[in-house]
């Protein structure tokens, strides 16, 4: 229980050992600390703002899909417009085209007629002279009756 | 030392003497040298010219292994996910800053760093109370004697510093320097006089005042020495206690098997009681020294 120089040496020591851990020690892990809860804070305000952003890019994709049914249901009306018009026309057309196609076919189906009865005509002409002939070749001249008779055809 | 060789008395003395290196005395053999002290009474005799070998090599070793292991983790620090060698040392960090920040007041970038040494170097200074009370002594008894040969029974071996009072005094004097350095410095010398002479009692009357200042500088004084003094012997007083509790049941132990077994299971009780001592004693330390700061920084005139 002496007192001696073992209470300045312990003084001293003290005193280095105070400096040495307020020079070397105590800043390097207080700043690394204070580092460390700013970058914390830093991504709890990154995460909250990119919450927010989350939400308000929900609202505006909500935003859009409405505009786009209502743009997809404008479309379809347009379209469904649009496709009985085609419809109609194409009707139109159609029953146009046939109109056409009748009163050329019956057209057609005229002058076929006249043309068989002109060739009908002319063979009854023929038909009729050949028979006249065979009558007439036992009672009367051909060329005497001809006239007479071409008259009758032209009245088929 | 076992006790075989030496009576209970003989048993505690000898834990209870530093490894004496000093001058000796006049009348002594090798007078006017320096050596080692062979007895109590040689060491006693050294007086203030002598030094506690043990005490300096436990408490500078102590202090450079914190130090070390710090300092260490501190240079490796990172500022993203801290490993676990990190966390341990920022949760002793962070419990410190926060103490400082809530006890000291003024602005001081030393405080809290100093509050960090004393708090974890007393802390391991108490610690080596935990060690079984001959171990490192008969270590020492042992290496002694075969490289400095030495009679073992010469050489003394406290493992405690804080246990010596030249440590626990060493320390209070620094923080009493401390104390009176920042007091000087934050309030000026007239405002450390004011301090001193000023309070408790003050009058408006001049006359009155007068006979004041020499009964408040009696009160003063002796309420600012007694800061350190309570400081260090509170930690002394502890760990000498302790300690001495630790040299008790070490006696058991040569006391047969029953009284050995019986002591066994007392310094395990003990032990674990003086865990909770140790780390309070640090803290005690620790917080005292910070509110003394604080006080010295204090420029209120509110006591």
């Amino acid at each position: 229980m002496n007192i001696n120089y073992t209470l300045i040496g312990q003084t001293i020591t003290f005193f280095i050992f105070v400096w040495f851990c307020y020079a070397k020690v105590w800043p390097p892990i207080i700043n690394a600390m204070a580092e460390r809860s700013k970058k914390i804070a830093d991504g709890l305000a990154a995460a909250e703002r990119g919450q927010h952003e989350q939400e308000l890019a929900e609202k505006r994709a909500a935003e859009h899909i409405r505009e786009a049914k209502a743009q997809a249901s404008d479309i379809i009306t347009q379209a469904q417009k649009r496709a009985k018009e085609i419809e109609e026309a194409a009707k139109d057309d159609a029953q146009a085209e046939a109109e056409r196609i009748k009163v050329s076919a019956n057209a057609e189906i005229e002058q076929e007629v006249n043309r068989a009865r002109e060739h009908l005509r002319k063979e009854v002409v023929v038909l009729a002279i050949a028979g006249a002939e065979r009558v007439l070749k036992q009672e009367v001249n051909a060329a005497a009756h001809a006239v007479a008779l071409q008259d009758v055809a032209a009245q088929l | 030392m076992s006790a075989e060789a030496l009576s209970a008395s003989d048993y505690i003395k000898h834990h209870l003497q530093n490894l004496t290196y000093g001058k000796f005395p006049a009348g002594h053999e090798h007078a006017g040298e320096w050596g080692i002290a062979h007895s109590a009474a040689e060491a006693k005799a050294m007086g203030f010219s002598a030094i506690h070998l043990d005490t300096m090599f436990w408490s500078i070793t102590l202090g450079v292994l914190f130090l070390w292991l710090f300092s260490k983790v501190a240079k490796k620090a990172t500022t993203g996910v801290p490993g676990g060698a990190q966390n341990f040392i920022e949760m002793i960090v962070e419990f410190i800053d926060s103490t400082v920040r809530g006890t000291f007041t003024g602005r001081n970038a030393m405080i809290a760093p100093m509050g960090l040494t004393v708090f974890v170097w007393v802390f391991l200074i108490n610690f080596m109370d935990l060690i079984p009370v001959d171990w490192i002594p008969q270590l020492a008894g042992w290496v002694g004697a075969s490289f400095f040969g030495m009679d073992p029974h010469h050489v003394y071996f406290r493992v405690v510093p804080s246990t010596d009072p030249n440590a626990t005094f060493g320390m209070s004097l620094a923080v009493f320097a401390l104390m009176l350095f920042f007091s000087f410095k934050i309030k000026g010398v007239g405002g450390f006089a004011t301090e001193l002479t000023m309070h408790p009692f003050s009058s408006s009357n001049k006359l009155l005042q007068l006979i004041f200042i020499p009964i408040n500088l009696i009160l003063e004084v002796v309420a600012l020495l007694a800061k350190p003094l309570s400081l260090s012997l509170r930690l002394y007083g502890n760990m000498f206690a302790g300690e001495m509790i630790f040299i008790l049941i070490a006696l058991m132990y040569s006391a047969g098997i029953a009284a050995g077994v019986f002591g066994g299971f007392l310094q395990l009780g003990w032990a674990i009681f003086h865990i909770l001592i140790i780390t309070l004693q640090a803290y005690i330390f620790m917080m005292l020294t910070v509110v003394y700061m604080d006080l010295a920084y204090q420029t209120g005139e509110d006591h």
